[in-house]
């Protein structure tokens, strides 16, 4: 059973895959004076959830001042496929597994990592748009000013300091595609 | 030069001057402190949280206060008794029904005692208790949201001041009548007081859970004043003691014809024979009409509902529930110690102070050591309840309470302005200390539990005279707080308080501070008239009655623009907050309503109440500074005469209705 250690592996990476359905793969914190607490929005593969359960309301109300987009995961299309994505990468992962190809091993880790990184585009794009397409009408008007919170890191947006790093949900997506490189590693060592 | 060095020879001579007449002056005030930290002792830095919630009762402002100790910063004003303006409570529709009472609308009270909610004897930071002395109420006060959430009218009543002291596991609070009164209350000659006058103690039942209000029976007892009470605990547990004066039955220039007795007494009711007399349908049905008014959290309105006919417990029909314990002299307090033996009577024109003794109370039962019997009521052989006497121990002794500490008692004496601390065992005096001034009632954290929490101890005086800045003939109370950790006590603070606290409670913050409501739920909120989104905001008439069903949120309101409303109409803003996040709340001020703004929680409804007199255009708008934009939310109501036909008609920015 020399070859079942990597397949194993390999297993088990495509199936951690799963837990950013338990955990965000994002957060944004924001912090100001009258927000001594923070308040926390966490972006998930399907959904956007918040420290508190208005989270999202409290946020687009300070968001009108500066004439930003309403937040409204409804609109916005991938959290509805993003899912399928992911499901189909575990089940993708199932196969190899099942066919034991070392090749196939790590096609799916490099798919997985053009895959997160298209997601962090995507994300950048999003916030890109929410910082940067303005209602002209809004009552707080700061020329040159834009919203675009950081993707990585901190940054000052008026009064708000934004902090916006990876979460548990990206850490798993990252643990899957090392063990499905180091499935790929044991697997080319054993022949 | 020569000059310079004089004068500043001369300043630095009148700096000591100063300097050693200040101190002076401190020290004959009480604040010297030379070499104590007590500044530190009250200093809780900026941002930070106090220890204690301390309940100070408003007195004749009707209302509770909350405080934090050991800063004395205020935290809050909570309405109970008394309309506030300020927070709309009283004047909206809403809260109006809480103040209703078998006399209509009574607005206004004299509020004394707060009595925090028990478990085993501990305060459990679950409701907190107040009585209104002048029409007999008493009311439950919410710590999770620091509301006022019930309040129950007391039949067969004149002036409840012996209340609400509460039972060890909050079956009850109590109602003393302090002045007797016909029973039922009816047309008679005052000079018949003898004859036609009687007391009632009322017990009021607490639900375990939802800790709804009930006059679960009542006792009749001779015509005195029934002044304090407390209940007992550990082996007294199933005893409340009240204290009577005017055993004389005195109707007219009471304080001479009042005073004459050597001896009043202290009234132990067992209350766990009155539940059995109860349930052997020994009690009488008596006529009686009177209010229980309660606030939901979910409707975020109070209805008022009559009850009719109490339960009454006549002594003479149900022996062993009633004895009298002779005390001197108009004793005010009945104070009994963590354990449950002594039950101290603070007899405030006497000069010793006694203590009965519990154990001894039960023998002089069990031996039937009666001087005489009064209306069915045995009364007790002084001598044989008595556990000693503390022999004077200052003037005017009012108010006991204990600090959890081995056999030890803090009491205030009223004119001789000072707390003594004194042994219950041996009765030695410890330690005193001055008050500023004629201290009345003391408060220790949980100082009237089984386990008090100690360290600190607060004197609530009824004299100010010198103590902060004048602000003309009328001055606030003065309380001060002292260190009793030690085996001194110190003085740490002074802070003013508002209307007259007579007694406080405190609790330490982390028994309420996590269970602190923040936000109260849109979606749970099932007020009548409540608009759950900005969409649905609308105007409706129904003859001259107009309902706004009206939303605010950062910073408008929806609508903002209403035409349409007659002269003469009664137009009811139904504003709801649909804000969901904590301290954002939402004030509504009309031009020229008669009552007064309602200031709506987020997630609350709260209704306003308008009668336009004139037509004319009439602002309204925000009075809580919500956002950077409050300022701009506002709107305005046309109003027209009322032979005028104009369309009803609404308005937010592009969005209008009709």
């Amino acid at each position: 059973m020399k070859t079942g250690k990597s397949r194993i592996l390999f297993l088990f990476g495509a199936l951690i895959l799963l837990l950013v359905f338990a955990f965000p793969l994002w957060s944004i914190t924001l912090y100001a004076p009258q927000y001594p607490d923070g308040i926390t929005m966490y972006i998930w593969v399907n959904k956007i959830s918040g420290s508190t359960e208005s989270v999202i309301q409290n946020i687009n109300i300070l968001n009108h001042y500066i004439g930003m987009k309403y937040i409204e995961p409804d609109t916005i299309p991938e959290l509805r496929y993003f899912p399928y994505v992911v499901i189909g990468m575990t089940v993708a992962g199932i196969v190899i597994a099942i066919v034991n190809n070392k090749w196939g091993y790590l096609g799916w880790a490099v798919v997985l990592v053009i895959l997160g990184a298209l997601g962090i585009y995507d994300f950048y794009l999003w916030t890109y748009d929410y910082g940067h397409n303005l209602d002209p009408t809004a009552p707080i008007k700061i020329p040159g000013m834009v919203y675009q919170p950081p993707i990585f890191g901190q940054k000052m947006l008026l009064n708000f300091d934004a902090r916006s790093y990876p979460h548990w949900g990206s850490f798993f997506l990252g643990l899957s595609v090392l063990t499905g490189i180091a499935a790929f590693v044991l697997k080319t060592k054993n022949r | 030069m020569k000059f310079q060095a004089h004068s500043n020879l001369y300043l630095i001579v009148a700096a000591f001057f100063a300097l050693s007449c200040g101190n002076e002056q401190q020290s004959e005030n009480g604040g010297a402190l030379m070499g104590s930290n007590a500044a530190q002792k009250v200093y809780v830095q900026p941002g930070e949280h106090d220890e204690f919630y301390a309940f100070f009762s408003g007195g004749f402002s009707g209302q509770i206060s909350a405080y934090g100790l050991p800063s004395g910063r205020l935290l809050k004003v909570i309405p109970v008794f008394s309309q506030d303006a300020e927070k709309g409570y009283g004047y909206n529709e809403e809260t109006k029904p809480m103040l209703q009472t078998s006399f209509g609308f009574v607005p206004w009270d004299d509020a004394h005692h707060p009595e925090l909610s028990q478990t085993d004897g501990v305060p459990d930071g679950r409701w907190i208790f107040i009585n209104g002395n002048n029409t007999p109420r008493i009311a439950r006060i919410d710590l999770k949201t620091f509301e006022t959430a019930e309040i129950i009218e007391i039949p067969n009543s004149g002036g409840n001041h012996s209340s609400p002291f509460i039972t060890a596991n909050s079956e009850y609070v109590v109602a003393g009548t302090r002045f007797s009164v016909p029973i039922p209350n009816e047309d008679l000659p005052i000079d018949s007081y003898k004859e036609n006058f009687k007391g009632s103690l009322s017990f009021i039942s607490v639900e375990e859970e939802s800790g709804d209000m009930e006059v679960a029976f009542q006792v009749l007892v001779p015509g005195y004043d029934y002044d304090l009470a407390h209940a007992g605990k550990g082996k007294s547990h199933g005893w409340v003691f009240f204290t009577t004066y005017n055993v004389e039955k005195a109707h007219t220039l009471k304080e001479i014809n009042a005073s004459q007795r050597d001896k009043d007494f202290i009234a132990a009711v067992n209350w766990k024979k009155a539940e059995e007399y109860l349930a052997q349908g020994k009690a009488k049905d008596m006529p009686a009409s009177y209010f229980n008014n309660s606030y939901s959290d979910r409707t975020h309105m109070a209805t008022s509902e009559e009850r009719s006919g109490v339960k009454v417990l006549i002594p003479e029909e149900c022996p062993g529930m009633v004895y009298f314990l002779p005390t001197p002299k108009s004793p005010h307090g009945v104070d009994v110690d963590p354990t449950g033996e002594y039950i101290v009577g603070n007899g405030k024109l006497s000069s010793d102070m006694s203590v009965h003794s519990f154990t001894k109370m039960m023998q002089a039962v069990d031996n039937e050591d009666y001087d005489t019997i009064i209306s069915g009521i045995p009364v007790l052989n002084y001598e044989s309840v008595l556990d000693g006497i503390v022999p004077q121990p200052g003037l005017g002794p009012l108010h006991t309470e204990f600090d959890g500490k081995e056999e030890i008692a803090y009491t205030t004496f009223f004119i001789s302005s000072e707390i003594v601390k004194w042994k219950l065992d041996n009765k030695e005096i410890l330690d005193r200390v001055p008050c500023y001034y004629s201290v009345g009632h003391l408060m220790i954290p949980g100082g009237d539990s089984q386990e008090p929490f100690g360290k600190y101890m607060v004197a609530l005086n009824k004299i100010t005279k010198d103590r902060y800045l004048p602000t003309g003939p009328e001055l606030a109370h003065s309380a001060q707080l002292y260190d009793i950790s030690g085996d001194k006590m110190e003085l740490l603070l002074d802070f003013p308080t508002i209307g007259e606290p007579h007694y406080a409670q405190a609790i330490p913050a982390d028994l309420v501070k996590p269970q602190s409501v923040r936000t109260f739920k849109l979606e749970e909120n099932e007020h009548p008239h409540a608009t759950k989104k900005e969409s649905e905001a609308r105007v409706t008439r129904d003859g001259n009655e107009v309902h706004i069903y009206m939303t605010s949120i950062r910073s408008h309101f929806a609508p903002d623009n209403i035409e349409g409303i007659r002269v003469g109409d009664q137009v009811y803003f139904h504003l709801t907050n649909l804000e969901q996040d904590w301290d954002v709340p939402h004030g509504l001020s009309v031009m020229g309503a008669n009552n007064a703004e309602l200031l709506v929680m987020p997630g609350q409804t709260e209704t306003l109440l308008w009668e336009p007199k004139k037509a004319g255009v009439f602002p309204f708008y925000c009075t809580d500074f919500c956002s950077a934009l409050h300022q701009e939310m506002q709107g305005y109501v046309r109003v027209s005469a009322a032979n005028q036909d104009v369309a009803l008609k609404w308005r937010l920015g592009e969005e209008e209705g009709s």
